[in-house]
């Protein structure tokens, strides 16, 4: 006897649909503070720590979020580290968040012109000050579209841990569908689920990046 | 503690796993063909008359882009089959690549044929340019010019997506590597090897665009 899916199958997809929100935020979170460490280093201005960063960088643009997934997975495990799923993947999510939003704030910082950074150290604000007050704040304005179009790509991005064996909205559609016999509609549920999520932020990018636009032709 | 990584299985599984990097360039080649022609025939319907046209058009663009692509291949691997289509694991993974960036192939077409002028057409026009020329030197060669960078972008997306296909077992690298990894139980050695691989093949693809750009697109525009 084959279950339908019904509510029972409906109130799982909607756990798994936790965890995957939970996952999602913690790795922006991470990524945010790492992701500013990276674009900060990545723009210090001594070469080699410049050069050191960039490959960093490279290396997770140029490689599939699966196989830095499974490296991170399993390269942990190696380390003696016993960690639950979560938390192991939650890493994976954090360090690739970091290469991608260091690389977005990166352009952000390079993209506030060079006489605001002038103007402060004729000033005398001193390093820390000059970022502070000065060039991230409107650094963060310039990298709004493209850091609400990474989050998408993050929540998406999460559906992976499915393959690993963590159990959120993908994993979970994946039992329920197996359960059921109807992948179809349970995929098309998950489908809508990830939609919900996802395209209110799509609109929100959009929109911000074309007020954006109209501010820049003044 | 006591594990000493062993990368000797990964030199004996050498051919295994560079016929699975031709797998990987063969599916994100035949996916990439596939997500053209959806992104001319997108454009095309995207500006068309019927208004019911341009709604389907933007509502496939707006769920591609808002679903994540595992979602998508477990869904067409099921669909397919019920509307009569029965493919192996490997064409229902080009289906699924083409369907995913024919998307965004839309997106980026559409952005180079609305850069394109209409005063520059008929500029061309009154220079005595006939048809072709018209078409290839001023429509054509600028468009493609105009999305080249973004177009061998998401060429590079794709092929680094395409090891999700795996999850249906497509024939690629990364299912290439996870049959050696059951075979060794070494598995961060395997993957830590193959993510290399896929590193050096967006390396050589980056090296190869960079070229053909240079030889084609390097003229002055003003």
């Amino acid at each position: 006897m084959t279950p339908h899916f019904g509510l029972p199958e409906f109130g799982f997809l909607l756990r798994g649909l936790q965890w995957t929100v939970l996952l999602t935020l913690v790795a922006f979170v991470g990524g945010c503070t790492a992701g500013l460490i990276v674009a900060l280093l990545r723009t210090c201005g001594r070469t080699t720590v410049e050069w050191i960063v960039r490959i960093y960088i490279g290396i997770f643009q140029g490689t599939p979020l699966l196989l830095q997934l499974f490296v991170v997975y399993y390269g942990l495990a190696l380390l003696g580290l016993k960690l639950s799923a979560f938390v192991a993947v939650a890493i994976g999510f954090t360090v690739n968040a970091s290469a991608f939003l260091g690389e977005i704030w990166r352009g952000a910082i390079q993209a506030v012109p060079r006489g605001q950074t002038e103007a402060a150290m004729a000033l005398g604000l001193h390093y820390s000050a000059r970022m502070r007050d000065i060039v991230l704040p409107q650094a963060i304005r310039i990298a709004l579209p493209a850091t609400i179009g990474y989050l998408v790509q993050l929540i998406k991005g999460t559906s992976l841990a499915a393959i690993v064996g963590f159990i959120e909205l993908a994993r979970a559609g994946q039992i329920v569908s197996n359960q059921t016999y109807q992948p179809l509609l349970v995929f098309g549920v998950v489908g809508a689920m990830y939609f919900i999520l996802c395209w209110p932020l799509s609109w929100w990018g959009s929109r911000v990046e074309a007020r954006l636009a109209l501010a820049g032709q003044r | 503690m006591g594990y000493t990584p062993d990368f000797s299985v990964v030199w004996h599984a050498m051919p295994a796993l560079l016929w699975g990097c031709v797998g990987t360039l063969g599916l994100a080649l035949a996916g990439m063909t596939l997500a053209m022609i959806i992104g001319v025939a997108g454009v095309a319907a995207r500006d068309a008359k019927a208004a019911w046209l341009r709604a389907i058009v933007i509502g496939f663009v707006e769920i591609v882009r808002n679903t994540p692509f595992l979602v998508q291949i477990f869904f067409l691997f099921f669909a397919l089959p019920l509307v009569g289509v029965k493919l192996n694991p490997t064409a229902t993974a080009i289906i699924a690549l083409g369907v995913n960036g024919g998307a965004y192939a839309i997106e980026i077409i559409r952005g180079g044929v609305q850069s394109i002028h209409k005063g520059q057409i008929e500029a061309g026009y009154a220079l005595g340019l006939h048809k072709g020329q018209v078409f290839r030197s001023i429509v054509l060669k600028p468009a493609l010019r105009a999305i080249y960078p973004s177009l061998t972008g998401q060429f590079i997306m794709l092929t680094l997506t395409s090891s999700i296909c795996s999850a249906v077992s497509a024939y690629e690298l990364t299912s290439v590597a996870q049959r050696i990894e059951s075979d060794t139980f070494r598995s961060f050695e395997v993957y830590f090897f193959v993510t290399f691989l896929y590193l050096a093949i967006s390396w050589l693809l980056m090296a190869g665009f960079a070229i053909i750009s240079h030889r084609f697109f390097s003229y002055p525009t003003r």
